[in-house]
């Protein structure tokens, strides 16, 4: 079998809201191959921040399984847990999220730090990285000095700081115009092939199709169809209706 | 799978400073209710203290002096203590400081429930953040609590020389009134950490997915 960076199988998830017990996802099983640029689509309420959560293990299935990188996540303890999120998984998120209090370069290190990089090291790739984002030299600003697009370029930055595997992207171009979402769109496909890093973005950007080179549209809880880039009409998966 | 490495201390300390620092005058407010109760109970026992000193040099004057002052001589103990009134003063002064820290930390915790979320998304354990809001509330407390106890001393020495005269120089108790402010400061810092405890476990305690979290 090809060996597969995410893979969920029949994954559901439910929330208890008073007396109902609401689906929010009915089975989901799927299978993402390294180094590509996945994008989920969906409407709001279709599951996909849901989703998205579960393949970022920040949130654990209801059924089903969650692999990241052959690890079923459920098995991990709380300091795995948190391994993954710091070495293999980098996140982006809508609203940047950058520690307010710290520079653009402290923000950039933290994760380094949580791993155990020392001082200097993280500095100098805390450095790199910046300048790779195009904002080396605006190192020692607080994120409030920064425009929303230098944000997120911070954040893309931070994302990538312990090289992880994975970057999760949720609505990375939400809160940011046009231009200023396309860059961070050309950044993120720049960062994936020079990298090898597998990008999966929650997204109802449709900028974001350009780059994509998987498309998951999921519909009320389950997937309504995969689209590859080379065959972008043609459907894969399943149809379900309600 | 493997396990992230502990935080270096010197690394959460530089972390936590950073955080009072931006934040100076959200932990300023924090700080002042700890000053004002610490002030207080440390200038209390300081009058008590002198007024001891100034009964234990045992001449007529002294007496005189202390009697003029206010003070009850007529249990035969051979010390002054504080009045029930003036303990439980104390005692309800530092219940509302505690209740105070506890109000402001929950609300600075709230206020940051999208930064722990962050920093848990980035591989912060619960124990990291619960270490971060502890060491906080300890530099908080120790500048506070020794900020109070070197005010209510003062204080306390000067309204002493107002209401029982010069004479309390003369045998002026360095060391009892030394070991009170070190006391006070002592149990501000306590009340600091005893008022973090509750906001700090329910900031550890946060699911990171909060801070995928759009609105707020």
């Amino acid at each position: 079998m090809e060996h597969a960076i995410v893979r969920t199988t029949d994954v559901t998830k439910n929330f208890q809201l008073g007396q109902h017990q609401l689906e929010v996802l009915k089975g989901i099983s799927l299978t993402i191959a390294p180094g590509r640029y996945i994008s989920i689509m969906g409407p709001s309420g279709s599951g996909k921040s849901t989703l998205f959560n579960m393949i970022g293990g920040l949130d654990k299935p209801s059924s089903g399984k969650v692999f990241i990188d052959e690890v079923d996540i459920a098995q991990l303890d709380a300091y795995e847990l948190a391994w993954l999120r710091c070495r293999k998984i980098g996140y982006i998120f809508q609203t940047f999220n950058l520690i307010p209090v710290m520079t653009a370069l402290e923000n950039v290190t933290l994760p380094m730090t949580f791993a155990g990089t020392s001082g200097d090291e993280a500095m100098e790739r805390g450095m790199e990285l910046l300048s790779q984002v195009g904002l080396a030299s605006r190192y020692g600003h607080k994120p409030s000095e920064l425009s929303g697009g230098q944000q997120q370029r911070v954040a893309v930055a931070r994302a990538l700081a312990n090289n992880p595997a994975i970057i999760l992207a949720d609505e990375p171009t939400g809160n940011l115009d046009l231009t200023t979402g396309e860059e961070i769109i050309t950044l993120l496909k720049e960062m994936s092939v020079e990298r090898g890093v597998t990008i999966i973005s929650a997204t109802h950007d449709f900028k974001m199709l350009n780059v994509s080179d998987e498309v998951i549209w999921i519909r009320d809880g389950r997937i309504d169809k995969i689209e590859k880039r080379e065959e972008l009409n043609i459907s894969v998966g399943t149809i379900h209706e309600r | 799978m493997d396990r992230l490495p502990p935080l270096p201390l010197a690394k959460s300390f530089e972390i936590a400073y950073k955080s009072i620092k931006a934040r100076f005058f959200r932990s300023l407010i924090t700080t002042t209710s700890l000053v004002l109760a610490v002030a207080f109970l440390c200038y209390i026992q300081v009058c008590t203290d002198l007024a001891n000193a100034l009964l234990a040099s045992g001449t007529p004057e002294a007496i005189q002096a202390l009697i003029r002052g206010g003070f009850d001589l007529s249990d035969q103990t051979g010390t002054i203590g504080e009045s029930a009134k003036q303990q439980w003063l104390v005692v309800l002064s530092l219940l509302v400081c505690v209740v105070g820290i506890v109000n402001a930390q929950l609300m600075a915790v709230t206020e940051r429930f999208r930064e722990i979320g962050t920093m848990k998304c980035l591989g912060a354990l619960d124990r990291v953040v619960l270490l971060l809001f502890l060491i906080e509330a300890s530099l908080q407390g120790l500048v506070g609590a020794s900020a109070g106890a070197l005010l209510g001393a003062i204080a306390g020495v000067l309204s002493s020389l107002a209401s029982l005269g010069s004479m309390i120089l003369t045998d002026f108790p360095w060391t009892a009134i030394l070991s009170t402010t070190l006391k006070a400061t002592l149990i501000g810092c306590l009340l600091s950490l005893i008022g973090v405890i509750y906001p700090a476990i329910k900031a550890a305690r946060m699911e990171p997915v909060e801070a995928m979290r759009v609105e707020q």
